[in-house]
C-alpha cells in the first residue's frame, strides 16, 4: 500500500502483538508501544490453557463457541506454541451429578467434542487423581506458551514491516480537535532493543489511528485521552510446581470456584486460580492464603500436590469489563466477552478505540474484530489472513521435525529446543562455534539465548520468555550469570551487571511464595553460591576501592617484608 | 554384629570431615555416617573464616579484629577466638601444601570468575599466584564452558579496581571432549601432557606481556599441580586458578583430601545410608538409626554424637509450610511462626532462613527453647547450627573448621 495509513497499537500483550501482526498483513503501517517487555502485562500472567471452551459450556456459551473455535485455529497456525494434552473435567463425590450432566450437555450445544470416562478411565487417564473421583468428561483442552505465542505474533508483524518498541511508555495520548492524533511516548533506553543503562528518550509518534489494547491498564490510556473505561481488574493468583504431576488438563466439575483446575506446561504444573477484584493492576497484594488455597483445595483431586515441590508464584490481572450501568457485584460473574469501544461513537473522540474484556485463547479473534474495525475507517478491503498464516516458528513444522538431527546437540536437549523453536530451529541452531547448554533445568543452549538477545537487547526477562532459560527448579541460580556472560563483548560490563541483577532479582520475586522444603534449599544454594562464591551481595565493583595492600599480600612479599 | 563406637559423626561434609578427625585425633575410635555427596563438590575450595562481619559493604581486613561484632547467638560467639584458630590449626595439619594463607591472619582478596574478589582466610595453592601482587595478568576462558567469560570478568577486575591490569580472551578447548562434558572431564583431559602443551600454545600467542596466567579453576582432577606447573614452564609464566563453581574442582580436590585424612586416622565410614532417627536412654543418644536399606533401620551405638547434617542446603534442616524443623534429633529450630517472615524482598537481603539452624550451649550441645540442653551427649557442628547468615558473612567453611574441631575434641574428651 502506497501512503500506508499509520497505526499505532499500545500494548504488547496477546491481543496487541495480534492486531499488530493483523494489521501489518493488511497492509497497515503499523507501530507497537509496550512499557514492559512483549507478555509483560497479563499474558505473561496466566495459567497457559489454550481453552476447549469446556469452562463455560454452562454459565457462558458464546464464549465456549468462540473457544472452540479458536482452539481449533491456532492448533493450526501455532503449533509450536501448543501442546494438545486434552483436559479432563473430573466430579468428585461431593460434587453436583447434576452440573456434570449440564456441563456434558453444554459442551455438546458447543460443538465441543466429549467422551465420558469412568472412575477407572479417569484413573487410568491420570493416576495421581485421587482414589475416590467419580468420572470425568474429556474434551480437547490444551496448553498454550502464552510467551512464545506473543513474541511469534511480534516476529511475524516485524517481518510484515512493523515497528515494536518495547520498554517504551505511553506518557500522553495527543488529541487535537477531538481527534486522538498519537501519543508521546518514553522509551526507557532509548529506541530499539533494550540496553541497560543506556539513557531514555522520548519521542511523540503520531498515527492515523490508535487502538489501546491494554487490558486491565487501558483505564490509565483512556485517561490520559480524557475518556472513562471501566476496566475491573481482578487477581488471579497461580502456583508452579516443578514437575508435571498430571498429563492432562485437569478441572473440577463444578460450578465457578477458586482453585479448580492444574495445567500441565511444559516440565512444570500450574496450580490456578482465585479471582479477587483489585483497584490497580499493578499494586495489589499476593497473599500466602492464595498459595495454600491452590494447594490445600486442589489436592482434593491430586492428593500429592500436598508433598509436592513448588518453585514459584505468580498473579496475573484479568481484564474484565462490564458495559457502564451493569453493576455485577462479584468479579467472578463479570462477563469474559471482550468489547470493542469506538471512542468515537462513546465519547466523541475520533481516532481511537480500546478493546477490553476477553481471553488469552480468543486473542486472534479480538485482534481480527479490531482490526476489521479499523479497516472500516479507511475503507480498506484487505481481508484477514490470521485464522490461515502460520506463526513464525510454525512453518512446515512436521516436515523439520523430521530432519532434526542434531545440530552437534545431545538428543534430549536437540528435541526440547526444536519444540521451543518449531520451524526456526534450523535458523537459530545452526552455529560456528560450540553451543553448550546454558540453562540444564530446561536444556536451553546458547544458541538459543543468542538468538533471543538478538530480539530483545540486554533484557534478559525478554531472553527468558523466549527460551525458557531460569524457568526451572533452579529458578536461575545456576543459569542467570551464563544468559548475562553471553551479552559480552557487545554490551558493556557494567551494563552486562545490571541486567543480570534484574533478571536474578525477578526470579527471586516469585520464589518467595514457594519457600519451604527444596525450594528453600533451593533458595539456600542459590544465595550461597550467588553471595559465598561470587561474592555478588558484596560486589566490591559497586563500591569505593579497597586497599589491597591492607590485606594478604601473597606469601611471596609478606615473606620478603618480614625478612626487612 | 552390633554396631558401636565412642564417637558417631552424622554427616560427611567439611564440618562432619573435621569433628571426626578431632576426636580422632583425642583418642577416640570414630564413626562416620554420610548420606549424599557432600555439598563440598560444588564448593569454590576457598576458606572464608569472616569477610562482613556485618550489612557494611567494606571487608574486614582481620577476621579476628571483627569478632566482637557478632552477635550472641552466632557460632563463632560460642566457640570463641581459640575455637577458630584451633579449627584452622587442625585444617593447616590436614591440607598442609594444599592450601596457602597460613602466613597472615589477614584476609586475602582472592579474584574469582565473576572478575569480583572475595575476601578469604585460606585459599588453594593454585590460586596463591593471583594474590596481592601487580603483575599483569592474562584470564583464559574455554568457549565450551559457558560459566566463566573471561572478557568480561577482566573487566570487572577492572571495575574492581584491583591493583593489576587484566585482559581476558576465550579460546576452544584443547581437546575434542563431547558435547556439555562433565566438568571433570575437562580437568582430566587436562592431566594429558599433550593437551597442555597444545594448551600452552594456544595461550602464548594471546600473552602479549602478561605475566600471569589465570584459568578457570580446572587445571586437573588431582591435588599435585602438575597440571599447572607444566603450563608455567610452557609458558615462562605463572598460572593461577581462578575460584568459581559449579564447576569448581578446588572443593573436588579438598573432599579427596580430607577422604585421604579420614583414613589415615582410622575413622570408620559408612557411606551411601541415610541416619532416619535416634533411640534415647533418659537425657541420652543411646543410638542412631541408620536405613541400610532394609526394612527397619539399624542402630549404630556410641557414648558421643556429632551433628553434622548441614542446613537448609545439606538438609539437615528441613522445613514444610508450616515450620522449620532438625529431622533426626528433632532439635529446636527458631524461625518465625508466618513462613512469610521467613525472607526478605530483596533477593541479597539478610533473610533469616539464612540463619536457620539450631541453638547451642558453650559446649555446642543443642538447646531447646528454654535453652535446655537437649541431650548431653549430642553437639552439633557446621551449618546445622544457626545464627550466622554464611553467605552474607562469608564464613561458612570457618564455622565449620571450628564448630567441627571443637565439637570432635570435646565429644572424646566426654568419653
Amino acid at each position: 500500500m502506497v501512503n500506508a495509513p499509520t497505526v499505532l497499537v499500545i500494548g504488547g500483550g496477546s491481543t496487541g502483538c495480534g492486531i499488530a501482526r493483523d494489521l501489518a498483513m493488511r497492509g497497515f503501517d503499523i507501530t507497537l508501544v509496550e512499557k514492559g517487555n512483549l507478555t509483560n502485562g497479563t499474558t505473561g500472567r496466566m495459567h497457559g490453557l489454550l481453552h476447549s471452551g469446556g469452562r463455560y459450556a454452562v454459565a457462558d456459551q458464546a464464549s465456549a463457541k468462540e473457544c472452540i473455535a479458536e482452539n481449533r485455529i491456532l492448533r493450526d497456525i501455532a503449533s509450536h506454541c501448543v501442546e494438545m494434552t486434552g483436559g479432563l473435567f473430573v466430579q468428585r463425590p461431593e460434587d453436583s451429578g447434576e452440573y456434570f450432566r449440564n456441563k456434558l450437555q453444554g459442551c455438546r450445544e458447543c460443538d465441543i467434542p466429549t467422551t465420558v470416562l469412568s472412575a477407572a478411565e479417569t484413573r487410568a487417564k491420570e493416576p495421581a487423581l485421587a482414589e475416590d473421583v467419580e468420572r470425568s468428561i474429556a474434551v480437547p483442552d490444551g496448553a498454550i506458551d502464552p510467551f512464545r505465542l506473543c513474541v511469534a505474533n511480534a516476529l511475524s508483524a516485524q517481518r510484515h514491516g512493523a515497528r515494536i518498541e518495547t520498554h517504551a511508555e505511553v506518557t500522553d495520548v495527543l488529541v487535537e480537535d477531538d481527534t486522538v492524533v498519537g501519543c508521546n511516548v518514553r522509551h526507557h533506553t532509548g529506541p530499539g532493543k533494550r540496553t541497560h543503562r543506556a539513557p531514555g528518550t522520548t519521542e511523540e509518534i503520531r498515527a492515523d489511528y490508535v487502538v489501546n489494547a491494554t487490558g486491565a491498564w487501558a483505564g490509565q490510556i483512556g485517561e490520559l485521552a480524557g475518556v472513562d473505561i471501566e476496566v475491573r481488574p481482578s487477581k488471579g493468583a497461580m502456583v508452579i510446581m516443578n514437575v508435571r504431576q498430571v498429563d492432562t488438563v485437569i478441572n473440577r466439575c463444578r460450578p465457578k470456584g477458586d482453585a479448580d483446575i492444574i495445567v500441565p506446561h511444559e516440565t512444570t504444573a500450574i496450580l490456578g486460580t482465585t479471582d479477587k477484584e483489585v483497584d490497580d493492576p499493578e499494586g495489589y497484594p499476593e497473599e500466602q492464603w492464595e498459595v495454600d488455597l491452590m494447594i490445600d483445595e486442589l489436592s482434593e483431586l491430586i492428593p500429592v500436590l500436598r508433598e509436592s515441590r513448588s518453585i514459584r508464584s505468580f498473579w496475573g490481572v484479568r481484564p474484565l469489563y462490564e458495559p457502564p450501568g451493569t453493576g455485577t457485584a462479584d468479579p467472578t460473574d463479570i462477563t469474559r466477552d471482550f468489547f470493542l469501544l469506538d471512542h468515537e461513537e462513546r465519547d466523541g473522540l475520533a481516532g481511537m478505540t480500546s478493546i477490553v474484556g476477553g481471553k488469552f485463547t480468543t486473542y486472534r479473534l479480538m485482534a481480527e474484530r479490531i482490526s476489521n474495525h479499523v479497516c472500516e475507517q479507511f475503507g480498506s478491503k484487505a481481508d484477514c489472513r490470521t485464522a490461515e498464516e502460520p506463526l513464525p516458528g510454525s512453518e512446515d513444522f512436521e516436515v523439520l521435525r523430521d530432519h532434526m538431527e542434531a545440530f552437534g546437540l545431545r538428543s534430549p536437549i536437540g528435541r526440547r529446543s526444536t519444540q521451543r523453536l518449531g520451524s526456526r530451529a534450523e535458523e537459530v541452531l545452526t552455529t560456528d562455534g560450540p553451543n553448550p547448554v546454558l540453562c540444564e533445568c530446561e536444556a536451553v543452549t546458547r544458541a538459543e539465548i543468542q538468538d533471543a538477545i538478538d530480539q530483545s537487547g540486554t533484557d534478559l526477562n525478554a531472553v527468558r520468555i523466549r527460551t525458557r532459560a531460569s524457568m526451572g527448579n533452579c529458578q536461575g541460580g545456576l543459569c542467570c550469570h551464563r544468559m548475562a556472560n553471553e551479552l559480552h563483548p557487545e554490551h558493556e560490563e557494567p551494563t552486562v551487571r545490571t541486567a543480570l541483577d534484574e533478571l536474578y532479582q525477578e526470579r527471586w520475586k516469585g520464589q518467595r511464595h514457594a519457600l519451604w522444603g527444596e525450594q528453600l534449599s533451593q533458595a539456600m544454594l542459590n544465595h550461597v553460591l550467588h553471595g559465598t562464591t561470587m561474592n555478588r551481595d558484596h560486589d566490591p565493583a559497586r563500591q569505593e576501592t579497597l586497599d589491597f595492600d591492607a590485606f594478604d599480600t601473597g606469601i611471596e612479599r609478606t615473606r620478603a617484608s618480614d625478612g626487612d | 554384629m552390633a554396631i558401636s563406637d565412642d564417637v558417631i559423626v552424622i554427616g560427611g561434609g567439611l564440618a562432619g570431615s573435621m569433628s571426626a578427625l578431632s576426636a580422632a585425633k583425642a583418642g577416640a575410635s570414630v564413626r562416620l555416617i554420610s548420606h549424599k555427596e557432600s555439598t563440598l563438590r560444588h564448593a569454590s575450595g576457598l576458606i572464608d573464616v569472616l569477610g562482613y562481619p556485618t550489612e557494611g559493604d567494606q571487608p574486614v581486613v582481620n577476621p579476628f579484629d571483627a569478632l566482637d561484632e557478632l552477635p550472641d547467638e552466632h557460632p563463632y560467639t560460642v566457640v570463641g577466638e581459640s575455637g577458630i584458630r584451633e579449627g584452622l590449626a587442625l585444617f593447616d595439619e590436614i591440607t598442609g601444601d594444599l592450601y596457602a594463607g597460613t602466613h597472615t591472619d589477614r584476609n586475602a582478596l582472592v579474584p574469582t570468575q565473576q572478575g569480583t574478589v572475595k575476601p578469604t582466610a585460606r585459599y588453594p595453592r593454585s590460586m596463591a599466584a593471583g594474590i596481592g601482587n601487580d603483575r599483569e595478568t592474562l584470564l583464559v576462558g574455554f568457549e565450551s564452558l559457558p560459566d566463566f567469560d573471561a572478557p568480561l570478568a577482566a573487566d570487572h577486575l577492572e571495575a574492581v579496581n584491583v591493583p593489576f591490569a587484566s585482559r581476558g580472551v576465550t579460546v576452544p578447548f584443547p581437546a575434542d571432549l563431547r558435547v556439555d562434558a562433565k566438568y571433570t572431564r575437562f580437568a582430566t583431559a587436562l592431566e594429558r601432557e599433550e593437551t597442555t602443551a597444545a594448551l600452552a600454545e594456544t595461550v602464548e600467542s594471546h600473552l602479549d606481556g602478561a605475566e600471569r596466567v589465570a584459568f578457570p579453576a580446572l587445571l586437573g582432577r588431582d591435588n599435585d599441580g602438575s597440571v599447572r606447573s607444566s603450563l608455567e614452564s610452557h609458558l615462562g609464566v605463572s598460572v593461577f586458578e581462578l575460584p568459581g563453581g559449579p564447576p569448581s574442582l578446588p572443593g573436588l580436590r579438598l573432599v579427596d583430601r580430607l577422604s585421604e585424612a579420614l583414613d589415615a586416622a582410622g575413622v570408620h565410614r559408612s557411606t551411601g545410608v541415610p541416619v532416619v532417627g535416634r533411640e534415647t536412654a533418659g537425657d541420652r543418644v543411646s543410638s542412631v538409626l541408620v536405613d541400610r536399606g532394609n526394612h527397619t533401620p539399624h542402630p549404630y551405638h556410641a557414648s558421643e554424637f556429632v551433628l553434622a547434617t548441614g542446613g537448609l542446603v545439606g538438609k539437615g534442616i528441613d522445613s514444610d509450610r508450616n515450620g522449620v524443623h532438625e529431622p533426626i534429633f528433632d532439635c529446636h529450630v527458631p524461625h518465625p511462626k508466618d513462613r512469610y517472615d521467613w525472607f526478605c524482598g530483596d533477593a541479597f537481603g539478610d533473610h533469616p532462613f539464612a540463619r536457620f539452624g539450631v541453638v547451642s550451649d558453650g559446649e555446642l550441645r543443642p538447646v531447646d527453647a528454654q535453652g535446655t540442653v537437649e541431650h548431653e551427649n549430642l553437639r552439633a557442628a557446621g551449618s546445622v547450627l544457626g545464627g550466622a547468615n554464611i553467605a552474607a558473612e562469608k564464613s561458612g567453611s570457618g564455622i565449620s573448621l571450628a564448630t567441627g574441631a571443637l565439637a570432635g575434641r570435646l565429644a572424646a574428651e566426654a568419653i
